[in-house]
């Protein structure tokens, strides 16, 4: 009997919140154990579970993993999310990696001192609208098929989809000038399992707020 | 026709380095272009060779790969140095995760202000005597194996040594406490590959010396 993968981080968006969209796109269901204390962090850091003493953590197929990234490798190759070769997959590499630094700097936003936040709000749209979504426009245009790699679904679209949902909370507008990525965005939405992801009562994450950036301070002591 | 790979960075360590370890220890030989001056970035941007605007790229098989984990997974794929299944990927992922996280603290330390170098030095000692290495000694103490998965030489063998070596640089005697890493650093040092990388002449990079932080500066910013 195969269990449920379980999800070890507050609950919240954070690093966690790229797995829990790419199982929700795989159809994998999945339980999640909330930190939401200091104790419960160190309750699982003393008793082994936490290779580097860090959250994320995925309990699946037998192992207890850590590393964002080696987690969502992992969940992309098992659930045929990560193309049929070799070279698909530097591809999906390289697009899901170009998603992760533009939302590693969405995620730092609400950390950042009030003096700074307008500046760091300006580079996020910067390097959006001119760094990142012109690749992924330029790739969609080039080829004109639905998914960003080898005509399939994969983790890429995924991720690419996460990222973009991330920028309109920032700034509503921010495909304006985007025709493919805001049909993909339209199309991907719509693939079932991800239309269920974005329904609510499902188990991705609001937006954090105050509340929440006080409480992971609190548990992480940063 | 040159069908070697073709590394485009600055001529210094930086995120490029562990690229190199790969390729070197997987017995691939590769050409250098070096960055020498913003100029020569804003040519790559402008010709259209960085997907991303940044380097590290290197160009291989055909592609102008960037994203550097993007880049080691590929040649790691590529030279049997990923584990024989899923689960020894998953294995080697999350070390080799772990080490770039170390090897992140290791290479910011040169960029560091004046003032936060004392405090930097500080955790960087501590995360690694403290939180990595003892993962990788009770790894190698568990299984009494020569290599960190699936008793084959993988890339998260490449990249421990390299962050071993690394640590070293900053704090010579950073492994007293740990004697399989010590023993383990020595025989990976030795396999013919990477003894070979390890010697002068080498396409193996110096450490970042405080008068050079300007310069690369320069490029970047």
């Amino acid at each position: 009997m195969a269990a449920k993968p379980k999800l070890h981080y507050p609950k919240g968006r954070g690093k966690m919140e790229s797995i829990r969209w790419l199982l929700a796109a795989a159809g994998v269901e999945f339980d999640e154990q909330f930190i939401e204390k200091k104790e419960d962090l160190e309750k699982i850091r003393n008793d082994g579970s936490l290779l580097f003493q860090q959250v994320p953590m995925v309990e699946i197929d037998g192992m207890k993993m850590v590393q964002t990234r080696a987690i969502l490798s992992y969940i992309a190759a098992k659930y045929n999310l990560y193309g049929k070769d070799l070279k698909e997959r530097a591809w999906i590499d390289m697009y899901v990696e170009g998603t992760t630094d533009l939302m590693g700097m969405i995620m730092s936003l609400p950390l950042q001192a009030a003096e700074t936040k307008d500046k760091h709000l300006a580079l996020i749209i910067e390097r959006a609208t001119t760094r990142y979504f012109p690749v992924y426009e330029k790739a969609l245009k080039t080829h004109g098929q639905d998914y960003l790699v080898g005509n399939k679904l994969s983790w890429a679209d995924i991720q690419l989809l996460e990222a973009i949902l991330m920028a309109e909370e920032c700034k509503a507008d921010i495909l304006s000038a985007f025709p493919q990525l805001q049909a993909f965005k339209g199309r991907i939405s719509n693939v079932p399992t991800i239309k269920k992801f974005l329904q609510p009562g499902s188990k991705r994450k609001p937006r954090p707020d105050e509340k929440y950036i006080a409480e992971m301070r609190k548990i992480f002591n940063f | 026709m040159s069908g070697k790979p073709k590394l485009h960075y600055f001529n210094g360590r930086g995120r490029m380095e562990s690229i190199r370890w790969l390729l070197a220890a997987a017995g691939v030989e590769f050409e250098e272009c070096f960055l020498e001056a913003k100029d020569d970035l804003v040519k790559l941007q402008k010709d259209g060779s960085l997907l991303f605007q940044q380097v590290p790229m290197v160009e291989i098989d055909g592609m102008k790969m960037v994203q550097t984990k993007a880049i080691l997974s590929y040649i790691a794929g590529k030279y049997n140095l990923y584990g024989k299944d899923l689960k020894e990927r998953a294995l080697i992922d999350m070390y080799v995760e772990g080490m770039i996280d170390l090897n992140e603290l290791l290479m910011v330390h040169t960029f560091q202000p004046a003032e936060k170098k004392e405090q930097h030095f500080a955790t960087l000692v501590d995360k690694a005597t403290n939180r990595y290495f003892p993962v990788f000694e009770k790894v190698l103490k568990d299984h009494g194996q020569d290599f960190l998965v699936g008793n084959q030489f993988s890339r998260a063998d490449v990249q421990l040594l390299e962050t071993l070596l690394t640590a070293e640089e900053f704090k010579p005697d950073i492994l007293a406490k740990f004697p399989l890493l010590q023993s383990f650093k020595a025989r990976t040092s030795n396999i013919p590959t990477i003894k070979k990388f390890l010697q002068p002449g080498s396409q193996r990079k110096p450490p970042l010396q405080e008068k050079d932080v300007e310069k690369v500066m320069k490029i970047f910013h």
